[in-house]
């Protein structure tokens, strides 16, 4: 860029300045401000003929002005008019204003782009850079949309100077930040993947940058910079220090583009191809090289500048996961860097090594660095450095030093930070879970955990212990002991008491035998706590404490007496009250044999991820957490398979919805509990700690709950949720709809149901149409659609839900929308339910969904018939069934139901003319079935025979069943 | 009770620092500085509360004057204390300013010292101030003038020390009002009131006992229903005052029970009371506004004057401000009287006339040029504002006499030569156009 010429120097300009600077106050600064404004308004406004140079001074000034935080309404056309000037300082200053001071000004915008647009076919290099520069730092829509066409062409032209070339990769590259929507793909895409080949390194850079985030929309148009890359990158890694003159920064050849090279690479999985392969490893190998060598220079910015790119090859390395060889040498490499005295690099390794962690080739020699983290947990100075030890600890982790780690996490608790006090909780419950190699072990960490910082341990992790307590008969005795000693110490934490209240409750009876733990010193020591604890905790020993009356028959008139004191009786807690008046009239009525029924030891809890997982999940976000469930699944032991982690995918492990499940609990609960505690949401503290949705899992859930609580609630309460026991008699419903889509569905006497229904290939659209029969309005009216079990993977519906009230003789519609992703045998439910005259009416239908909907018929010869009927010979491929009509037997009839069930009727293929041969092919999502099928009627014995060929076993089923009911 | 008092230039740089209680910390002093004096919109309310602790601050030019306090402390008295110190520090050094302060820093600490103790203001009559605080030095002072201090400082007269003597028993008297008016376009007043001062320079030996009587309208009522004679004398030439202050040597008993306004007043110069008035104002000057848009380029604006109160009376300082548009590139201005001229700077067109006389009228007309703008905004048409000095006060006072006794000394009123001068003033005068 041509300097600026001393004789240019805006004199006007300096002079003002300098006067803003010397006012005294605001007011004067605001005088000289106005002064001058009305000095340029008068110019501007004053001879037409203003000179290239008063105009950009003033425009300067105006710039000035504006800069200072006042506003500036004119001189946006001066500006405007620089652009058209011949001189560079002037066309400069016209550019800054509209940077600076650009509206969306309809009539000055396409000025503005007008100007640009000159500047952007001048074969002027510099004018060509400060327009490419404007669009860029403005980067508004309009003029995305005005030029991303012409920018391309100018970055691919072969004769475009360096200099531009840099600054149009630059400038698409904003563009494509700002509207991504905007920026056109096309053949010149892969010219710009040629430009990693230039000469010119600025080109380079820019480029890389442009490709690196092209390449994240796209991956398969710059698939072919991969070996570009690579190249570029080997010359530059492999080029002595020096050749590189100006990018050489420091002494590392061109860090920056390397850096940008290497990102770009991590778009893409290794290289296929082994020789760009071999290459790339070479390279990296060269960089780890260069990371052994001494330093040439003490400059703080050559040891950046050569981590930088060493940190950037590493992830590389790390995202390919593929070379144990340079895995474990990025290992050692970040091992060294732990101990290094730049607290910077010590993060960075150790966040590193997180990663590094999880690979199964590297994970060895992460661990050899175990005791340096150890040391860095306990006396980094930063704590987020100390946090990324804790990390790396947990991600390292694996039998063989789970102990170590465990006791180590638990050590640094102690002192830890507040701040990340309870993700070390999770971290070290998770780790202790897993882990363990016998479960005396992991209560004993747990307890420590709960003693150690009880305000950190958050219900799930002591959900957890217990869920995994009651599961193992083997620790249940053990536990018991701990508890009942750990709960000697004079001031103990709320949640050690919960978990206390659990377990003796549970098997208080395993250390009843030993006269220091006989039933009434257990009760006396959970009794000595309970008014030091929150209402939930007391609520939970009420629970306790009904239990020991079972246990232990010995005790019951002393906690009878408990029960009906005063401060239990008339407690102002009302869930606290209602425990302590129904446990209290429990005790008293019931018989032993009752009581032992009621108050049953807990069923095991169904298996399932661990809740502490999922939360600490949700601590970090996703993908923080190293997925290291899956590849060390492998490395888990059988002991451990109740606690097995199921699955990673996070949307799967939602936290249980307490409405639906406290609602399905009110239902269930409601003839038998009339005299007994039902459990409100607050009781319910375990409830929470499942964490999945289906109903039938939550209501298990609820008699896990129940049984502790109050009497135990058989299945059958429960049963009735299940949507399909009260599904109309429909199949004959459905059988109607095989070959037609619209038409009646169901009615009584309250209301219709009509349908219509299109299908195209693997998706259908179904409208339903409500209608009121009754004079009177149905009010709540809702409607949903059930698919059960495997169905539900089968199907996707989409419906929207309709108005929730009807008015009487009115008629309502929904569209449904349907999309079959495999082949399936069942029906859709639709579950009604609606409210007529203070009735509450539910009704379901099954839905005339059926396979066959989803039929393409295709035409074919006879010969092509009889050579595909071949291909599918295979015994499961074929089905046939032989049965009687149950219709006249009506030649056009039967055509007609052929065709309306999807498959084209072939004419003349079968010899026997009164014979029928269809064809056709089932959509899916996922596969297509072909098949072909045969209907022999045998009108003497009116019987059909119907045999089906297709290339799926199940689909075959289906549709024969389906066909069979039709004629 | 304040706990600190600080004083600041234009920069916030501080220039005077005073912490009389231990609850205000250091970091107060850079509080105000940045939330007042720094602040990014500007500051109007003169109480500002910063973290539980009030800030009062008067602003004379460019010194900030800041009292600061973290009790419940009577705002007034906090900003009658303020305006005290700065007539004290102008009794002293004369304006306000960064150079002045600078040079008499000293002074100042000195003066903060006596008049505010412990946070409660003290004495802070100049009159007595100067009595022991002097520029010159100290004089050695005998024992006798040395408990004459103590005794007048706390004693009853507090304001006049005994003894003073002078060859002429001088007396000067000020009426300064100013008036403030707002009108619309169409001339009928919205607004108006009159704030005056009675200004006082005595020069008189002993103790005199002074009394004041003016054309309040209760006193003259009162009187009126006395003697008939009077009332048709001076009937129509009361005033009605909403209400008044006095300096603190007014003995208001009096003036409760008797409304005569009688004190013994302090040596040298001091203002005797305050007073407001709303009715029946002499509005000394009426403006006449006409404002034509022509096109979205031009402006003509033709502003009329006239002058109302007797013609052997003359008006000086006339200034009328007529503000412009803010993208005015161009003003002519034609005037028959006086000189007129466009300032950028402030954005309007100022018009002086050195003097004019009463019952007469003059005009100017201008035309401003406009540059158009992309903003839609329309001009919000400020109100054109006047400044001038007539030598009558606008609200009708009248002194009707002012007497003077002193029973110990052989002179009486009839000695004492009495000087009495009316100035009015514009206070905000304007003008919506």
């Amino acid at each position: 860029m041509p300097a600026v010429s001393k004789g240019d120097g805006m004199r006007g300009l300096a002079v003002f300045i300098s006067d803003i600077r010397n006012c005294k106050s605001k007011e004067a600064e605001i005088k000289r401000i106005n002064k001058e404004l009305a000095n340029i308004r008068s110019k501007f406004k004053g001879d037409k003929a203003l000179d290239g140079y008063s105009k950009k001074k003033y425009v300067c000034k105006l710039l000035f002005i504006f800069l200072l935080g006042h506003d500036i309404d004119f001189g946006h056309m001066e500006a405007v008019n620089l652009l058209s000037s011949n001189r560079y300082t002037e066309k400069q200053i016209g550019y800054l204003f509209i940077s600076v001071l650009v509206n969306s000004n309809s009539e000055l915008i396409r000025l503005i782009n007008n100007g640009i647009k000159n500047d952007l076919a001048s074969r002027n290099p510099t004018f060509m850079n400060l327009a490419l520069h404007c669009i860029a730092n403005v980067g508004s829509r309009e003029m995305a949309e005005a030029f991303t066409a012409d920018i391309p062409k100018i970055l691919v032209a072969g004769d475009t100077m360096d200099s531009v070339k840099q600054s149009a990769a630059l400038c698409l590259l904003r563009l494509n930040r700002t509207s991504p929507d905007l920026v056109p793909m096309g053949e010149w895409t892969s010219r710009v993947v040629h430009l990693l080949n230039d000469q010119h390194l600025g080109v380079v850079t820019a480029a890389t940058s442009l490709i690196t985030t092209l390449a994240q929309k796209n991956p398969e148009e710059f698939k072919t910079s991969v070996s570009l890359a690579v190249s570029r990158l080997s010359r530059i890694v492999t080029s002595a220090s020096t050749d590189l003159q100006d990018y050489t920064y420091y002494f590392v050849p061109a860090p920056w583009l390397s850096v940008k090279l290497l990102r770009l690479l991590q778009c893409y999985p290794p290289p296929e191809e082994g020789a760009v392969r071999g290459r790339l490893t070479e390279c990296l190998e060269t960089i780890l090289n260069k990371a052994q060598e001494p330093p040439k220079s003490k400059k703080v910015q050559h040891s950046n500048a050569k981590n930088a790119v060493l940190f950037e090859a590493i992830s590389l390395i790390i995202h390919h996961d593929s070379e144990p060889n340079l895995l474990v040498r990025a290992c050692n490499q970040l091992g060294q860097f732990l101990q290094h005295r730049e607290t910077n690099l010590r993060y960075l390794a150790l966040e590193s090594m997180c990663t590094l962690a999880s690979s199964e080739f590297s994970h060895e020699a992460v661990k050899t660095h175990i005791e340096t983290v150890i040391n860095a947990l306990k006396t980094e100075r930063d704590v987020s450095v100390r946090q990324r030890a804790v990390d790396l600890l947990y991600a390292m982790c694996d039998r063989s030093n789970a102990q170590q780690i465990v006791a180590e996490m638990l050590n640094y608790l102690e002192t830890a930070d507040y701040s990340i006090r309870e993700e070390i909780v999770l971290k070290v419950a998770i780790l202790a879970e897993k882990y363990a190699v016998d479960y005396t072990w992991y209560v004993d960490t747990i307890l420590n955990l709960i003693r150690i910082a009880g305000d950190y341990v958050s219900e799930e992790v002591w959900y957890r212990v217990i869920q995994i307590v009651i599961n193992r008969d083997d620790v249940q005795g053990y536990s018991a002991k701990t508890v009942f000693e750990a709960l000697q110490a004079p001031a103990c934490h709320e949640n050690l008491v919960k978990v206390g209240g659990y377990i003796l409750g549970e098997f208080g009876n395993l250390i009843a035998g030993d006269p220091r733990s006989s039933p009434l010193i257990q009760f006396n020591l959970l009794h000595s706590k309970f008014h030091l604890c929150s209402v939930p905790t007391r609520a939970l020993l009420l629970s306790t404490y009904i239990k020991f009356v079972n246990l232990f028959p010995e005790i019951k008139a002393t906690i009878q007496d408990v029960l009906r004191s005063d401060s239990q009786l008339r407690n102002a807690d009302v869930e606290l009250q209602q425990r302590a008046v129904e446990y209290l009239r429990l005790s008293c009525i019931a018989s032993t044999d009752i009581l032992a029924t009621v108050l049953e030891e807990m069923p095991p809890f169904p298996e399932r991820e661990s809740s502490i997982l999922t939360k600490l999940k949700k601590k970090k976000g996703p993908g923080k957490v190293p997925d290291m469930e899956e590849t060390k699944k492998e490395r888990n032991s059988d002991m451990n398979g109740s606690t097995e982690p199921v699955s990673v995918n996070s949307s799967a492990v939602t936290m249980s919805t307490p409405s639906t499940s406290t609602d399905l609990l009110g239902l269930g609960l409601a003839p038998v509990l009339n005299s007994v505690a039902p459990a409100s949401a607050g009781g319910s503290l375990l409830v929470d700690v499942f964490s999945d949705n289906s109903p039938a899992v939550a209501s298990l859930a609820h008699t896990a709950e129940e049984n502790f609580s109050s009497p135990r609630i058989g299945s059958a309460d429960v049963v009735s949720d299940d949507p399909a026991a009260a599904v109309h008699d429909a199949d004959e419903l459905v059988n109607k709809f095989v070959c037609k889509n619209n038409g009646v569905l169901f009615e009584n006497q309250l209301m219709q149901i009509g349908l219509k229904s299109e299908f195209r290939q693997n998706l259908g659209r179904m409208y339903i149409f409500y209608g009121n029969k009754t004079s009177t309005q149905f009010l709540s009216f809702s409607t949903a659609v059930i698919c059960q079990d495997a169905l539900k993977t089968q199907l996707n519906i989409q419906t929207k839900q309709v108005d929730p009230a009807v008015d009487g003789g009115a008629q309502v519609q929904q569209i449904l929308n349907i999309e079959c992703v495999s082949d399936f045998m069942e029906a859709p439910i639709l579950n009604i339910q609606f409210r007529y005259g203070g009735a509450l009416q539910n009704m379901s239908v099954k839905l005339p969904v059926t396979l066959n909907k989803f039929f393409q018929p295709t035409e074919m010869t006879s010969q092509d018939f009889f050579q595909r009927w071949k291909q599918l010979s295979i015994p499961q491929q074929e089905v046939q069934k032989i049965f009687k009509a149950k219709h006249p037997m009506d030649t056009e009839v039967t055509k007609a139901k052929i065709i309306g069930f999807g498959v084209a009727l072939l004419d003349m293929v079968d010899p026997n003319p009164s014979n029928f041969t269809g064809a056709g092919v089932i959509h899916t999502k996922n596969i297509q079935v072909g098949c072909l099928l045969r209907l022999e009627p045998n009108t003497q014995a009116q019987m059909y025979r119907l045999t089906l060929r297709t290339s799926r076993e199940t689909v075959s089923q289906r549709l024969c069943e389906l066909l069979s009911e039709q004629f | 009770m304040i706990g600190g008092l600080f004083i600041y230039n234009h920069k916030g740089e501080v220039l005077i620092s005073r912490v009389y209680r231990d609850d205000i910390g250091r970091n107060a002093v850079d509080a105000f500085r940045v939330n007042v004096i720094h602040a990014r919109q500007q500051v109007r309310s003169p109480v500002t509360n910063i973290a539980r602790t009030s800030f009062f601050h008067v602003k004379r030019s460019n010194i900030w004057l800041a009292a600061v306090t973290k009790q419940n402390v009577n705002a007034a008295m906090v900003f009658e204390f303020l305006y005290k110190m700065c007539d004290v520090m102008t009794a002293y050094f004369g304006k306000i300013s960064e150079e002045n302060i600078k040079n008499n820093f000293v002074l100042i600490y000195e003066l903060l010292d006596e008049i505010l103790d412990f946070g409660y203001p003290q004495n802070s009559e100049t009159g007595a101030l100067k009595t022991f605080i002097t520029q010159q030095g100290i004089k050695s002072q005998t024992k006798e003038e040395q408990s004459q201090i103590t005794s007048q400082v706390t004693g009853q007269i507090g304001w006049r020390r005994e003894g003073i003597k002078y060859r002429r028993n001088e007396l000067f008297l000020d009426v300064l009002e100013s008036v403030n008016l707002l009108m619309s376009p169409q001339g009928q007043v919205l607004s108006a009131h009159v704030s005056g001062r009675v200004v006082m320079k005595s020069y008189l030996s002993g103790m005199p006992e002074c009394k004041f009587g003016m054309n309040d309208k209760i006193v003259i009522d009162k009187q009126g229903k006395g003697t008939a004679d009077e009332t048709s004398k001076s009937g129509k030439q009361s005033i009605a005052i909403d209400d008044c202050t006095f300096h603190q040597c007014v003995r208001l008993s009096k003036f409760d029970s008797e409304r005569s306004i009688s004190f013994i007043p302090p040596d040298g110069e001091y203002e005797l009371m305050r007073y407001r008035t709303t009715k029946d104002i002499i509005l000394p000057f009426r403006v006449i506004p006409l404002v034509r848009e022509v096109g979205r380029t031009k402006l003509e604006v033709k502003v009329v004057i006239k002058s109302n109160f007797k013609p052997s009376l003359l008006a000086q300082k006339i200034e009328v401000r007529i503000p412009t548009p803010l993208n005015t590139s161009g003003v002519q201005v034609i005037c028959m009287k006086g000189k007129a001229k466009y300032k950028a700077s402030e954005n309007a067109i100022v018009w002086k006339i050195k003097r004019m006389a009463g019952m007469k009228e003059s005009q100017i007309s201008a035309e401003i040029e406009l540059l158009p703008t992309n903003d839609k905004k329309k001009w919000a048409r400020p109100p054109i504002s006047m400044n001038f000095e007539v030598p009558f006060a606008p609200s009708g006072l009248k002194v009707r006499y002012l007497k003077v006794f002193e029973p110990k000394l052989n002179y009486s009123d009839h000695d004492v030569i009495k000087w009495v001068r009316y100035i009015g003033r514009s206070g905000i005068y304007e003008t919506r156009c």
